[in-house]
């Protein structure tokens, strides 16, 4: 169960390459799809390895991208 | 509103113009200044730098003309009322940011005590020579106020003036006196605090969600709001919609501009100042302003011992330029005679202004003294010989 | 679209996430106009986290900034904010801050808006030891006007104006600003997002002249035309050739094309604000005759 998940803004994200190379779980990678202005923007491609630290959020010169805690699961399970 | 008792210095003083301009600027209500020495002017805030500390309020001396133009624009946004003054070489440094402060609608004074120039030109002798440049010396579109005082009188009731028309029309008001005006002595006559009118700043009465920095009524005046209220305004000097947010295109640059240039031109009449002394039935009107006003009343006095039908028009606004009134006096006179202390600058707008329905005679003098009337008096008698019209 | 793009789109659910920093942006206009891969939104990224870690008041925090790339910041932040002109941010916000002394004034510029036609405005209200916050984006090079040479390029760089190589030495911008009187000066990278963020706290924690300089890339113009790849490069390079020294003597910390980056804290110090010192002189001289200025804020 991932730990963090994260949020992208596609439409504000301009490849710059940060999240995907800063990321230190390697959750992220540049996606084919491409935005209204021709960038690809990031997807998550490991979901599962995602703490929520954040650092993608910390890294968007373009306020794209940011993670967050996902609470964990109930205890009744 | 009524004068702050604290800035009045109410009773009868023998005082210069710069110290008496000075006074004028505490009595409205400014409590800052950020200034840069340069002769004739540095008087003014020499005495500010000495006041101020006992009325409540700062007074910064900076690095350069520069930073002066621009520190007392920050004082304004922080919410004060603010000026600075200079002379020549020093508005020439300025004028940047008085195009800054007319694009923003930054309410501020600018006083500029003229000497001769060019350049370092005469600092210590007076001149006449700012005038073109008060009205056109920053880039691009915009309209500013000019107000010309020729007694250290004047210079205290009109610094009131001046900034009173810069927060009724959040504009940069040019104070142009000139070398002797500023250091001539005379009395000048402080009334009490509760005869001075003070216009407030137009701050908004709107929420932070309705209120738009740069939205306006009919009369085209923006109201304000200070940094620190809670309005997390944003001000550029790039072309900006009503929002203030940049907007670089030519219909809002269209829009904008016009609404600076309008929201003067459209009150000229009202702005207008000017002291008139026998228009009736003149043949000949003299057009003066500063110390040179004072010169041409004794030219004009003698003239009319001649028999001459000479009026008087002495321009205390010298911008926005009368033009009305130059308009229908044209209509009526031979010519106007227009002695001023450089080599023709508001001859020129009289010229225009008179469309060719009167004559227009210049009296120049290059700068460093004042007239000899017997100059001004010669002209008025060439100009009384043209035939009518 | 594949999958997992879909479930990465900004999430409409019944628990909405918004990203920490979007109450200090103007939403309203975003995309900025940064470049792919300009590091000037990464600044501004630390500087909301600090603004969040530093619980600072928003209300009482006003931004000015200058001219250039750098000085777009202050559009894009949803504070009282002032784009003034080429140079001046530091006259404009030492108005500001002794018209209300309650505000917390942050100046936000470019390296040549600061220390080139700004230098001399720098130079002062470091040696005033005025109260402002200073962040100086260092992206090496006049970035808006399309690359030229900025006091702070480095030698031998190609820039627009020097087609054939800088030789000028370049400025040492924390050694100046320290030499002028700075009490807080730090030096980061836009690599450095934590630091940076620290930094800029500690500052406000300060009274006095604080500068912050962050080395950030310009992949459109310096590196693109100094073939040093793009801005993700550009943060390869400050990761790999950093290093911290906190408390390093600034005369050593001078910038080089692709040689070492010093970064750290380098001083931190105390000496009285210029205000501190104006109130003490004139009660000093003035006794009971000094009115201390009341607030200014005219009605």
């Amino acid at each position: 169960m991932a730990k963090g998940r994260v949020s992208i803004v596609v439409e504000r994200c301009k490849a710059c390459g940060f999240c995907v190379e800063f990321c230190p779980t390697h959750v992220l990678a540049l996606s084919s799809a491409f935005n209204s202005k021709g960038y690809h923007p990031p997807h998550v491609v490991h979901p599962e390895k995602c703490s929520g630290c954040d650092l993608c959020g910390m890294y968007c010169p373009d306020f794209a991208i940011f993670a967050t805690k996902v609470a964990s699961a109930g205890g009744d399970k | 509103m009524k004068a702050d008792p604290r800035g009045v210095l109410t009773g009868t003083h023998f005082i210069d113009g710069d110290h008496a301009c000075c006074e004028g600027a505490l009595a409205a209500g400014a409590r800052f200044a950020a200034g840069y020495p340069i002769t004739p002017s540095t008087e003014i805030v020499e005495r500010f730098a000495s006041r101020v500390p006992t009325v409540g309020g700062t007074f910064i001396q900076m690095e350069d003309e520069l930073a002066a133009s621009i520190t007392l624009q920050g004082a304004v946004w922080g919410g004060a009322k603010a000026f600075t003054v200079t002379s020549g070489p020093g508005f020439s440094l300025m004028m940047e940011h008085i195009g800054y402060a007319a694009m923003t609608e930054t309410p501020c004074v600018f006083v500029d005590v003229q000497r001769g120039g060019p350049s370092t030109g005469l600092p210590t002798l007076p001149a006449q020579a700012d005038m073109m440049q008060a009205r056109w010396g920053s880039h691009g579109d915009y309209e500013i106020i000019a107000l010309c005082p020729n007694s250290p009188q004047e210079c205290f009731d009109l610094t009131i003036k001046a900034f009173n028309l810069a927060e009724e029309f959040r504009v940069p008001v040019m104070f142009m006196m000139d070398e002797v005006v500023g250091h001539m002595s005379e009395k000048v006559v402080i009334p009490p605090a509760d005869e001075i009118e003070v216009v407030p700043r137009r701050h908004t009465r709107k929420s932070v969600n309705e209120y738009l920095p740069y939205g306006t009524n009919c009369d085209m005046v923006p109201e304000i709001a200070h940094a620190g209220e809670g309005y997390k305004f944003h001000v550029t000097g790039l072309t900006h919609d009503e929002r203030g947010y940049p907007n670089m295109t030519p219909q809002v640059q269209d829009k904008l501009v016009r609404r600076l240039q309008n929201k003067i031109r459209n009150a000229a009449d009202r702005i207008a100042m000017f002291e008139e002394e026998h228009l009736e039935g003149a043949d000949v009107v003299v057009v003066s302003y500063g110390i040179t006003s004072r010169v041409a009343q004794r030219a004009i006095e003698e003239a009319r011992k001649q028999g001459l039908r000479v009026g008087k028009l002495r321009l205390i606004t010298a911008w926005p330029f009368p033009e009305k009134k130059i308009r229908e006096l044209a209509a009526n006179v031979k010519a106007f005679v227009v002695p001023e202390l450089n080599l023709g600058q508001m001859v020129r707008e009289v010229e225009r202004a008179a469309a060719g329905q009167a004559k227009t005679f210049a009296v120049s003098h290059a700068g460093g003294g004042v007239h000899n009337p017997e100059d001004i008096l010669k002209v008025i008698v060439e100009a009384s010989r043209c035939p009518t019209a | 679209m594949s999958d997992s793009l879909n479930e990465a789109l900004v999430n409409l659910d019944s628990n909405p996430v918004v990203n920490p920093v979007e109450p200090f942006l103007r939403g309203d206009r975003m995309p900025h106009i940064w470049c792919p891969g300009c590091g000037i939104g990464t600044t501004v990224n630390s500087f909301a986290r600090a603004l969040i870690e530093s619980k600072i008041d928003l209300q009482s925090l006003a931004l000015v900034s200058g001219i250039g790339c750098t000085g777009r910041v202050a559009g894009y932040v949803k504070l009282d904010s002032f784009h003034t002109t080429h140079g001046r941010a530091i006259p404009f916000a030492t108005g500001l801050k002794l018209a209300n002394p309650k505000l917390n004034v942050v100046v936000y510029s470019g390296d040549g808006d600061l220390s080139a036609i700004g230098g001399n405005h720098l130079i002062h209200a470091a040696r005033r030891n005025i109260d402002l916050k200073v962040i100086c984006v260092n992206n090496l090079i006049y970035a808006m006007t399309g690359g030229q040479t900025a006091p702070t390029t480095p030698d031998h760089s190609t820039t627009s104006t020097n087609p054939y190589g800088v030789f000028e030495p370049s400025f040492n911008l924390p050694h100046l600003v320290e030499a002028a009187g700075a009490v807080y000066v730090a030096r980061w990278t836009t690599f450095h997002v934590r630091q940076l963020s620290r930094s800029i706290s500690e500052a406000f924690q300060k009274k006095g002249f604080s500068f912050i300089e962050v080395i950030s890339p310009c992949p459109t113009l310096y590196q693109r035309r100094n073939k040093l790849g793009d801005g993700l490069d550009a943060m390869k390079y400050y990761k790999a050739k950093s290093k911290v020294r906190h408390g390093a003597p600034t005369s050593e910390v001078g910038l080089t094309m692709t040689g070492e980056i010093i970064v750290g804290k380098f001083v931190d110090r105390d000496r009285p604000d210029y205000q501190t010192m104006m109130r003490t002189q004139y009660a000093e001289s003035l006794g009971e005759r000094y009115v201390e200025q009341p607030e200014m804020i005219c009605s």
